[in-house]
């Protein structure tokens, strides 16, 4: 056998990238970046009004930007949100939101699933339930096929 | 009320009617299709037709010249004609794609037809009569991925196509050969063939293939569903608005018009949906079918109900839906009436049946149908 089918290095190379019928992403200029307003979010968690800071932090989020740094900052906000808000609150949050706002909100569940903190998993589960009676499989299925990601 | 008309077990991938609806031709998402012709309460296999060398994607049969035509994953089409001997008599038509065809049309004039295909290119063919043969002319800009579904604008010149790049393009598919200029309609004026006459995106968040597209029956408005779980209505009269619905379900996979503003769609759910179409919005009608939940037979001893909780972990084994079909439907076709006017339509299912709706009783049966 030839030395080199030792190697398996080939197997990181991206023949795609090469192939002319590829499809290629219509690259969108970056969404201005201006998140929500994270200090408006943080004063109202400290006055104690999670809600209030959950839609506006919702109806705030910018879906598709590339900056990494960016949305982990509004991941990390996100979570502090829901966090902050009680079982027993959820359902009262949930309904005051409109649809989009709901899409939005699975969209940060999930990716608060992603990178589970102590405890975390267990609040975002009944997050996720309450979301899934009000706006059903279809918030699910938008989180999976929508490409801008939040 | 609904007819179901079961075809064995394996999956029905597409299916059409004859003009007078007595004959039904269907494809087991395999090579060949199968036609059957009505015969009493049940159906009589009549012909198989097996010229494809792969997996059959779509079926046409034109009501009035009464032509079939197919189109199939080995990048070929069909047109089936039947000859005064009853035989199937096949005419092989070049599409000129390097890739599989994906779904096929008859024209309302039914003078041409058009397919899509993995190639990012629309075949449209017509006839050509010195020579005896079937032309194709390809659509190709700005297409950017494999087309899933193509409708007929009323019209006979304009073509819907929507496309798993998450787009729905609207084009013109005027043959000067085979038919006069068309007169202007609210998509546009000018219509060389291949002209691109408005393209929609299907989200704002960028994605969604586009399942199923459908123009309304006076041509002014253009329906799609989408695989972010949205249906979505195009208005040109109305300065091209668009309207769209996020659904609480699946995603829908066919969808057609049953009244000048309602569509009916069905899809991964396993049971068609109504959707009322409204100056400014399109909202969920009613799904035509209610959730039968069967009783429990009552007489499951406690021990039973403990023994299955345990096993289980639920009361009862449910394997089955509580809906008609068991597996999502592939297609929506119109059989009675036309579009904007249907009295029954079928829809066909990975399950092996083919359902027929008959509108009027189900509206009777259901108190809470909105059509």
């Amino acid at each position: 056998m030839a030395k080199n089918t030792s190697s398996n290095v080939f197997r990181t190379l991206d023949v795609d990238q090469f192939n002319e019928d590829n499809y290629k992403e219509e690259n969108d200029t970056d969404p201005a970046a201006l998140g929500p307003n994270d200090s408006l979010i943080t004063s109202l968690l400290a006055a104690n009004k999670p809600v209030e800071a959950l839609t506006h932090l919702l109806s705030g989020a910018t879906l598709g930007i590339k900056d990494q740094a960016a949305r982990t900052a509004s991941l990390t906000l996100a979570m502090r949100v829901l966090m902050a808000i009680k079982v027993s609150q959820i359902d009262d949050a949930v309904a005051q939101l409109d649809n989009e706002s709901r899409d939005v909100l699975m969209k940060f569940i999930y990716r608060g699933f992603e990178v589970p903190n102590e405890g975390s998993s267990a609040h975002l589960l009944v997050w996720h339930e309450k979301v899934f009676t009000v706006a059903g499989v279809g918030s699910i299925v938008r989180v999976l096929t929508d490409k801008k990601r939040v | 009320m609904t007819t179901i008309h079961k075809f064995g077990a394996t999956p029905i991938s597409c299916h059409a009617w004859s003009g007078n609806r007595s004959e039904l031709a269907l494809s087991h998402n395999s090579k060949d299709v199968t036609l059957y012709n009505a015969k009493g309460q049940g159906w009589e296999k009549t012909a198989v037709l097996d010229q494809h060398d792969l997996r059959v994607t779509g079926i046409d049969w034109a009501p009035t010249t009464n032509r079939i035509v197919t189109c199939s994953s080995d990048r070929n089409a069909y047109v089936w004609v039947k000859g005064p001997d009853g035989q199937w008599k096949y005419t092989l038509v070049l599409l000129r794609i390097n890739r599989a065809a994906t779904c096929v049309r008859w024209s309302p004039e039914e003078n041409k037809f058009a397919v899509g295909s993995g190639a990012k290119i629309i075949s449209v063919c017509y006839y050509e009569k010195d020579n005896d043969w079937w032309v194709a002319k390809h659509i190709k800009k700005p297409l950017k991925s494999t087309i899933t579904s193509i409708d007929w604008h009323p019209n006979n010149i304009l073509l819907a196509a929507g496309s798993s790049d998450f787009k729905v393009r609207v084009y013109s598919g005027f043959i000067k050969e085979i038919e006069p200029k068309p007169s202007a309609t609210p998509w546009g004026a000018r219509m060389p063939m291949g002209n691109l006459m408005t393209e929609f995106s299907n989200s704002p968040n960028g994605g969604g293939w586009v399942h199923a597209v459908s123009f309304s029956p006076d041509g002014s408005k253009l329906a799609w569903a989408g695989h972010d779980s949205s249906i979505s209505v195009a208005d040109a009269a109305n300065d091209m608005l668009v309207m769209k619905l996020k659904t609480n379900l699946l995603p829908m996979c066919s969808l057609t018009w049953i009244r000048p503003n309602t569509i009916a769609a069905a899809g991964h759910n396993c049971v068609p949906y109504t959707f009322i179409v409204e100056s400014d919005a399109v909202k969920l009608g009613s799904a035509m079918e209610e959730d039968k939940k069967k009783e429990s037979s009552g007489k499951t001893s406690a021990m039973d109900l403990f023994k299955n909780k345990d096993k289980l972990g639920q009361n009862e084994l449910e394997t089955k839906l509580n809906f008609t079909h068991q597996k999502q439907i592939a297609e929506i076709r119109i059989v009675g009436g036309q579009k904007g006017d249907v009295d029954t339509f079928s829809t066909c299912s990975l399950d092996g049946k083919i359902v027929v709706w008959n509108l009027k009783t189900l509206a009777g049966q259901m108190k809470g149908l909105k059509i």
